[in-house]
This record gives structure tokens, C-alpha cells and sequence, in this order.
């Protein structure tokens, strides 16, 4: 993967992961409506707690395997 | 392992949506179409020779060939219809992740790895080829891109049916936009973006459904709650031992013995399948030297183990917490209740808010298409190689060859979508083509290990081993359709449920492929020990792996997860 200069696929996966952590931290914090649904141990607050490690996990990996510019 | 068996999935459902979504969870769905299609078109550029289309540029690192290996796998049925048998069958379901996939991953890794990646081959048919002739590479590879073609079709019309029941999309819609852009993606990056976008999906398959069994065992008050529940909800049945019940058929819901689980699914089907069938082979041959094409599958093994915390662990959460009993799919239709493949997108439901039930649902769509990718990818490859080059045009120029790979992913996702449609009108269709994989995989296995580990083996003792095994699978599979009595011959009991059955069949056509093949290879003449060098154990000097520190060496890793994955069979046994 390396040979051809390719962008890395953990690049890829960083941003989809850090875009989606956005949503659903936003959507948590936002209080987005449930369409209707009773959540069970919706007093866990699952959504803030998974939107923000998947926030700090996209962003760690969109950093680290960013493109690098060539010399 | 679970590609080769999965469990009956629904066949008929009009009961409206089990899910509402919201615009959050819409927008987490787009942004996937978006990423996958994406990269598709970045990866299109960096795809311009054969060994870039079909083979990624075999430069990919044990991670990301390793992690592509298991995505391929957990394709269509996979979450949905696991999940399923463990509401069914409890925590035997586990077997087919457990001993039914891991020993076979390891000596893939281990020791037939060596081979394929030394040999340079494009695939397993070509395989074939060079170690027997080119008449044991054109049965396989005819069967294999029937095969191939098939299950997706397959897939894909189970992937629609679980759009209309859990979302409730248009069959057709969902037919057509996922199937069209998985051809999109490979027609325009091959394996390379087919590759990229399973290690997507695995990442996303986990982060979608991994909050369920978690927030599921905080409910229950972790394991021993679980069981406890279970045990109150279904007095006298047991649904979370491994093996203490496997000492009899009547002991357990899936009407099995442990020697079929030992022989038939862990050492015939598991082997068969993770060591020779193509659509997962395909990804490890991609690595970039051999020490991580040892560690690919190595890598995917230690993963697949974990695999059941998101797919088992849901179902067994299910028979602990819902309110109401899951049935089959015909007394779910009959009642307007809930059936076993529900359970599932009954648990996401359950407990994931806006966005996070987006995510889950990603987790499924992504599956699905993982799956399909990998089998349309595996086609055009053999396709091309194994039954285009080698039967019509031997000499055309590279970039014809690639012309033909992209325009093949296209033909079979056509063919695929044909097969979904004909599923559609013929239901019992879906029982005969996921015999298939019986009928071709388990006879392949013994060929292949023969041909890999007995130099003496000879080319017609290949042929005629493996079409022996083939046609006496169909034959056993024929004979039970034709009288259901004969089941007492091929599965040991009268009452051996379709499971079972196959376990057996599978054992009993490995059987009579080898007995065929060193018979045959008895009478016939070997291929020169010379032209046996980088394909048979003993006639191939295998590279030294150097000075590598321990935690670097694939043996090392490979004993790791063995012992794991006993501890793990101890503890729940």
C-alpha cells in the first residue's frame, strides 16, 4: 500500500469515524427526537459517551495517517 | 465460519417497518453510500495493471489483508441470521466462530499460506493448475463462479428483505442502489477498493454493533445475570453451555452430536471453506510478503473470535430480556408477532437513540455489501484467469485482461441481481443454491490438502477425486430430497435437522474425494518431483523468517490464539 503513494485506508476510516462522532454527539447533545421509540437505559447516555470516543478516535486516526506532502 | 450454512432466513414478511428512522440515522446512511463510492473513484487511478485489479498490487500488510479476510465473510446473513440461531439455538451458534473457523484460519496461516503466496498464483483454481492440470482448474473454477454468482444473488435478495422488514424500503430500491454500488466500487478500484472498503466496514460493523452487548449486559447485570434470566425465562432448557450437551442429539435445540460438530463442521466445512474457497483466500494472497501473509489470517482469526460478542452475545441478551417470545418466520406471519431474525434489529432498537441507531443499521447495510464486494471481486478474478485466459484468448494483452475483470463485476452483479429476482418467485430456490456450497467446497478441501502435502498425489488423482466428491455430495443431497429416510444413513439420526445434515454430507463427500483421489493417484503417473518445487510440502524450500524477534513470528501469534481459544471453550463449556 505503501508503493504507489496511496492515501491510507486508516485515513478513510478516521474521517468517516470522526464526521459520524460529530452526528451523534450532536444529535445526543441536541436531544434529536426518537421517532416515537422508548430507549432502554437511555440514562446511560450512551450516544455522548460513544459520539465522543468516536470523535477522539476519528480524529486520532485522520491525524496520524493524514497525507503526507511530498518534498 | 457461517458463510456456507446460514440459517433459513425469512422468506416472506408484510408486516410494515420494525424501525423508524430519523433524519440523523438517514444522514449516518447517506455519508456510507457517499464513503464507499468515494473511495471507489479515488482508488480508480492507482488501478491500472491486472495485478493492481485482481490481485490490489499484492503489496497490502498482514493488517489490512488480514481484517479484509474476515470482512468478506461477515457478509450478507451473517449478523442477521447469527444472531438469529443464537436466539434459536443458544450459545451452539458460537461453534461456527469458535472451532468451526479458528483452527482452520491458523493453518491457512501456518502452513498452506507458504504455498499459495510462494507459487505466485492468482487464485485457487490457478492453484490447481499448476500443481494437477488444467482439467482439475476448469472444474473448480466453473463451480466456484457458479457458486460465486449465486450466494450473492442470494445475499443480496435476503439484504433487500431485511430493508423492507426492519426499515421498511422498497425491495427494489434496495436491490438496486446497494448491488449498483458495490459494482461501482469494484469496477472501478477491483480488489483494491473492494479491500479498502471491507476494512471500512469491518471498523464500522464493530462501532455499530457493539454498543448493544454492552449496554444489553449493564441490563442484565453482566454474564452470570444473563444466564440467570435465561435459565427463569426457559425453565429446563439450556442455551449457554458449549458442549455438555452435545453428548446426545436429544440433549440440544439444534439436534446434533458432537462428532458433527468436531468433524463436520470443524474440521471438513471450516477447513474446506477458510483454507480453499476463494472469496477469503483471495484477500490473503494480496499481502506483501510472506511473513504477512502468514500473519493475515493469523490477524483474522484473533478477530473472528471476538466476532460473537456482537452477533451471539445480542441473541442470548434477547432470550434474557424481551418482553415477548421470537418464533418462526410462519407462526411470527400467522401471530403478527416477532421471529428469531427480528432479534437483532429488535435489540438496536432497543437500545440505541437518534444517530446511534443510523450507525447500527450502517453496521448491517455494511455487511451486507462487504459480502456481496467479496464475492463479486472473487468472480472476476476467476472469471478472468481461470476460465477466460485459459479457455478462450491465452494471449491477449494485460490491459485486456483488466477490461474484462471490470466488465465481468458488472456481469455479475447482473447475474446476481437475476438470481435475487428468480429467489423472489421461487422461494425454494434459496435452499438449493445454499447446498452449493456442500456440493463443492468439502471435495475441494481434500484436494487441495492432498495436492499440497503428498507429492505423490497425481494429476488424474486429483481430477477424479474431486469430481467424485462433488457428484456423490449432490447425489446424498438428491438421495435425502427423495427419500427424507435416508438421513438415518448420511447424518446418523432420522430427526438430524438441516444443519446436521450438511455437517455430514460435507464429511462423507471429503471421504470418498480422497479415498477417490489416492486410489486413482495409485494407478496413474505423478507429476515430476521438479515440477512440484513452490507447491507441495517437502519439494519447496520455504524462506527462513530470519532473525524476527518472538513477537513478531506468525507461530507465535497462532499458539497465542490457540490458547485462547481453548480457554474460551473451557469456560463456557
Amino acid at each position: 500500500m505503501h508503493h504507489r503513494n496511496l492515501i491510507s485506508i486508516w485515513f478513510f476510516i478516521g474521517v468517516l469515524v470522526l464526521v459520524y462522532g460529530v452526528i451523534i454527539l450532536a444529535a445526543a447533545l441536541f436531544n434529536a427526537p426518537h421517532e416515537g421509540r422508548e430507549i432502554v437505559l437511555e440514562e446511560l447516555r450512551a450516544d455522548i459517551w460513544w459520539g465522543a470516543l468516536m470523535t477522539a478516535l476519528g480524529l486520532l486516526y485522520t491525524l496520524k495517517f493524514r497525507p503526507k506532502k511530498k518534498d | 465460519m457461517s458463510t456456507p450454512f446460514p440459517p433459513a432466513f425469512l422468506l416472506a414478511a408484510d408486516s410494515g417497518s420494525l424501525i423508524r428512522l430519523s433524519p440523523v440515522d438517514l444522514a449516518v446512511i447517506v455519508l456510507y453510500f457517499v464513503a464507499v463510492l468515494g473511495i471507489g473513484f479515488y482508488l480508480k487511478a492507482h488501478t491500472k495493471t491486472g495485478d493492481d485489479f485482481f490481485m490490489a498490487g499484492r503489496d497490502m500488510t498482514a493488517w489490512v489483508a488480514g481484517l479484509s479476510f474476515l470482512a468478506a465473510n461477515l457478509g450478507s446473513l451473517e449478523l442477521m441470521g447469527w444472531a438469529a440461531a443464537a436466539y434459536q439455538y443458544g450459545i451452539l451458534a458460537t461453534h461456527w466462530y469458535w472451532i468451526g473457523a479458528i483452527p482452520a484460519m491458523l493453518f491457512l496461516g501456518v502452513v498452506m499460506m507458504p504455498f499459495y503466496y510462494i507459487s505466485k498464483t492468482h487464485s485457487v483454481p490457478g492453484y490447481l493448475k499448476l500443481r494437477f492440470d488444467e482439467r482439475s482448474r476448469a472444474l473448480s473454477a466453473i463451480t466456484f463462479g457458479l457458486m460465486t454468482v449465486l450466494m450473492s444473488g442470494i445475499n443480496m435478495y435476503s439484504m433487500a428483505l431485511v430493508m423492507k422488514v426492519v426499515l421498511g424500503w422498497d425491495i427494489h430500491f434496495s436491490i438496486w442502489v446497494s448491488s449498483l454500488t458495490v459494482a461501482a466500487y469494484v469496477f472501478l478500484g477491483g480488489l483494491l477498493s473492494a479491500i479498502f472498503n471491507e476494512v471500512l466496514q469491518f471498523v464500522l460493523i464493530w462501532l455499530g454493533a457493539m454498543l448493544v452487548p454492552i449496554i444489553g449486559l449493564i441490563e442484565t447485570g453482566g454474564w452470570a445475570g444473563m444466564v440467570e434470566r435465561i435459565s427463569r425465562n426457559f425453565p429446563g432448557q439450556n442455551y449457554t453451555s458449549l458442549w455438555s450437551t452435545l453428548g446426545s442429539v436429544g440433549d440440544n435445540p439444534m439436534g446434533i452430536h458432537w462428532t458433527g460438530i468436531v468433524l463436520g463442521l470443524g474440521w471438513v466445512i471450516s477447513f474446506g471453506y477458510w483454507t480453499t474457497d476463494f472469496l477469503v483466500v483471495q484477500r490473503v494472497m494480496t499481502a506483501k510478503d510472506l511473513r504477512s501473509a502468514k500473519m493475515a489470517p493469523i490477524i483474522g482469526a484473533a478477530f473472528k473470535m471476538l466476532v460473537p460478542f456482537i452477533v451471539i452475545v445480542p441473541g442470548l441478551l434477547a432470550l434474557a430480556v424481551l418482553p415477548m417470545t421470537l418464533t418462526g418466520e410462519a407462526e411470527a406471519l400467522a401471530t403478527g408477532g416477532h421471529s428469531y431474525n427480528e432479534v437483532l434489529p429488535l435489540m438496536l432498537a432497543r437500545y440505541l437513540g437518534p444517530g446511534l441507531l443510523g450507525l447500527g443499521v450502517t453496521a448491517l447495510i455494511a455487511g451486507f455489501m462487504s459480502g456481496m464486494a467479496g464475492n463479486v471481486s472473487a468472480f472476476a478474478t476467476v472469471w478472468t484467469y481461470d476460465i477466460y485466459r485459459a479457455l478462450w484468448r491465452k494471449d491477449a494483452t494485460d490491459a485486456h485482461y483488466v477490461s474484462m475483470g471490470r466488465w465481468c463485476t458488472v456481469l455479475g452483479v447482473l447475474v446476481s441481481i437475476g438470481t435475487a429476482y428468480l429467489v423472489m418467485q421461487f422461494a425454494s430456490i434459496m435452499d438449493y443454491v445454499q447446498a452449493l456450497f456442500s456440493f463443492f467446497i468439502a471435495p475441494l478441501f481434500g484436494t487441495v490438502i492432498l495436492g499440497m502435502l503428498w507429492k505423490r498425489c497425481s494429476p488424474s488423482g486429483g481430477f477424479w477425486g474431486l469430481l467424485a466428491g462433488t457428484v456423490s455430495s449432490i447425489a446424498m443431497w438428491a438421495w435425502v430430497k427423495a427419500d427424507p429416510g435416508a438421513l438415518r444413513y448420511i447424518a446418523f439420526s432420522p430427526e438430524a435437522k438441516d444443519m446436521a445434515e450438511n455437517m455430514y454430507r460435507a464429511l462423507w463427500s471429503w471421504l470418498i474425494c480422497v479415498s477417490v483421489t489416492v486410489a486413482v493417484t495409485y494407478v496413474t503417473k505423478p507429476k515430476p518431483v521438479a515440477e512440484l518445487a513452490g507447491l507441495v510440502y517437502g519439494v519447496t524450500p520455504l524462506p527462513d523468517e530470519g532473525h524476527l524477534r518472538l513477537h513478531e513470528r506468525p507461530m507465535f501469534w497462532a499458539i497465542v490464539v490457540s490458547l485462547v481459544l481453548a480457554a474460551l471453550n473451557i469456560y463456557f463449556w
